[in-house]
């Protein structure tokens, strides 16, 4: 009998480990499982291009049908596994349809946090995670719609540039002091919030959501409720307020799992034979001394690309500098590190004219940037830290020394 | 149909026809070609699209822009003829185009 490997979840990681295991000259059967009832596609663009309506559904798949077909790889798309059987090698699915593994990899990704306060599931409420959700938003995308936004992190700021570019009403509220709070610092969370401001945007901090009431008047708008007495009329409620990671499937099977599936440097989890890849899996990174769960697509390819490699014998432990983008009306943001535990921030270059970069440094080491329109110091740095090369604080802070030079040793 | 060869560093060939309109990184995954893994999307941010131009092709491409030249910062075996493909736009003029893929990408 052939090795089958199995793949639960055709998102980016799933979808990775898939293309790596054949250009590992993996020549078993590869069964790549998905719930959603489209090919694998890129989520990035949803938030952004996609919702903007400038990218066609078919620009967002991460390969052709063809290449699926052309490598042997089985699709089993719009059906979802129910149980890991680890003793027997079995998954079960939904369509009570079996598959027997030799190796088997979990990238169930992760599903929106939800509201949960009364009203919760209005139906103007949206969530962003997937070409549905996107999909279903655009008929209300429309100029004049009363959007409001909850949640100030990427998915809600990047919700609300597209929004003011197409002529939508937009309020945003975020709970805690700052948007972006739990991922920056307070001069690019204060940079954010003014340039969000001054595009048009109604921006309240320190605003929870009570509930959201239906509306008597007749335009069917529902009324968002906050604990500083908003009653926001909406045609429109867009919620980003996190990620839940799909850790279920794992954790009823007995694979350990401490805020997502615990995973060693190679994708292996407390089970033999079973991996786990992207948003869902928990990895040590030996850059930052810690675990670490991300949600990133560089995280999801990489750790696709290193359990691929892991099957097919060969070594390659996911050690990473993790990095992000978010684009926002003119502004390209790239973030290069973890910058958690900073105690200095170095400013290059003049926010006011929206393009600088922050560094985080902890006892003179660098951690992390934020470059905002700033290229090349989001690719120098990312070559510090990866390298692990020493700054020079007066060199980061200095516009006229050379970006590139930064991390020359 | 715009017509675009990739050539793997073993020189596998790879000849596809491109929409005029159509980045070069898409026009690679749409066909398969091994080594471009347009990782961000096409938006500029990762460095996985990238390729040696031919030298024959250099002075016919619209010149990078700062952003793409910060990008190409990252990779590994740098040279004066790189570009990032999702950078090149398909139009009549780079007709016959000649890219090659390079070692690290593979």
């Amino acid at each position: 009998m052939t090795d089958t490997i199995v793949i639960i979840g055709a998102g980016q990681a799933g979808a990775q480990v898939a293309a790596s295991l054949r250009q590992n000259k993996f020549e078993g059967k590869i069964v790549l499982i998905g719930d959603e009832p489209v090919l694998p596609y890129q989520r990035p663009p949803l938030s952004k291009r996609y919702l903007a309506g400038e990218l066609e559904k078919e620009r967002l798949f991460i390969k052709p049908a063809a290449f699926y077909d052309k490598m042997k790889i089985d699709l089993v798309l719009g059906d979802a596994v129910k149980s890991i059987n680890s003793q027997q090698h079995t998954v079960l699915l939904n369509s009570d349809q079996i598959f027997h593994y030799k190796h088997l990899i979990i990238a169930t990704g992760g599903r929106v946090r939800t509201l949960t306060c009364p009203g919760a599931t209005h139906q103007h409420v949206h969530y962003l995670r997937t070409l549905a959700d996107v999909d279903a938003m655009h008929s209300d995308f429309t100029e004049g719609t009363r959007l409001v936004v909850i949640g100030g992190g990427y998915i809600g700021l990047e919700t609300a540039a597209v929004a003011i570019k197409h002529g939508l009403k937009v309020t945003l509220l975020e709970a805690l002091p700052a948007v972006l709070n739990r991922v920056t610092s307070p001069e690019v969370s204060q940079f954010f919030e003014s340039v969000h401001q001054q595009a048009g945007v109604t921006l309240y901090n320190n605003t929870a959501v009570t509930a959201i009431e239906e509306s008597d008047a007749e335009d069917k708008a529902a009324i968002v409720i906050t604990d500083k007495g908003h009653r926001l009329p909406a045609d429109m409620v867009v919620v980003g307020i996190g990620l839940l990671a799909n850790v279920e499937l794992a954790a009823a099977a007995g694979i350990a799992c401490d805020n997502g599936i615990t995973v060693d440097e190679y994708g292996r989890t407390s089970i033999d034979n079973v991996y786990a890849a992207g948003d869902c899996a928990n990895h040590p990174s030996s850059i930052y001394n810690r675990r670490m769960r991300l949600e990133s697509v560089h995280n999801a390819i990489e750790q696709g690309r290193t359990v691929a490699a892991k099957i097919c014998g060969k070594d390659k432990p996911y050690n990473q500098v993790p990095w992000f983008w978010s684009d926002q009306y003119d502004l390209k943001l790239q973030t290069a590190g973890i910058n958690s535990g900073y105690d200095q921030t170095i400013i290059r270059g003049d926010i006011t004219s929206r393009s600088f970069a922050v560094f985080y440094l902890k006892q003179g080491r660098l951690l992390a940037v934020d470059a905002i329109n700033r290229p090349a110091e989001f690719v120098a740095a990312r070559n510090i830290i990866t390298k692990g090369i020493p700054v020079n604080p007066q060199h980061l802070q200095d516009d006229s020394f050379a970006a590139k030079d930064l991390a020359k040793t | 149909m715009i017509k675009v060869t990739y050539i793997e560093h073993d020189k596998t060939s790879h000849e596809v026809e491109v929409e005029e309109g159509q980045n070069l990184m898409e026009a690679a995954l749409d066909n398969m070609v091994p080594g471009i893994d347009g990782d961000c999307g096409g938006v500029c941010a990762c460095a996985t699209c990238h390729v040696h131009v031919d030298p024959s092709w250099v002075d016919k491409l619209e010149p990078m822009t700062d952003a793409e030249d910060a990008m190409l910062g990252i990779v590994d075996e740098r040279t004066e003829n790189d570009r990032l493909c999702c950078q090149i736009i398909a139009s009549p003029e780079i007709n016959g185009l000649i890219l090659h893929l390079p070692l690290g990408q593979h």
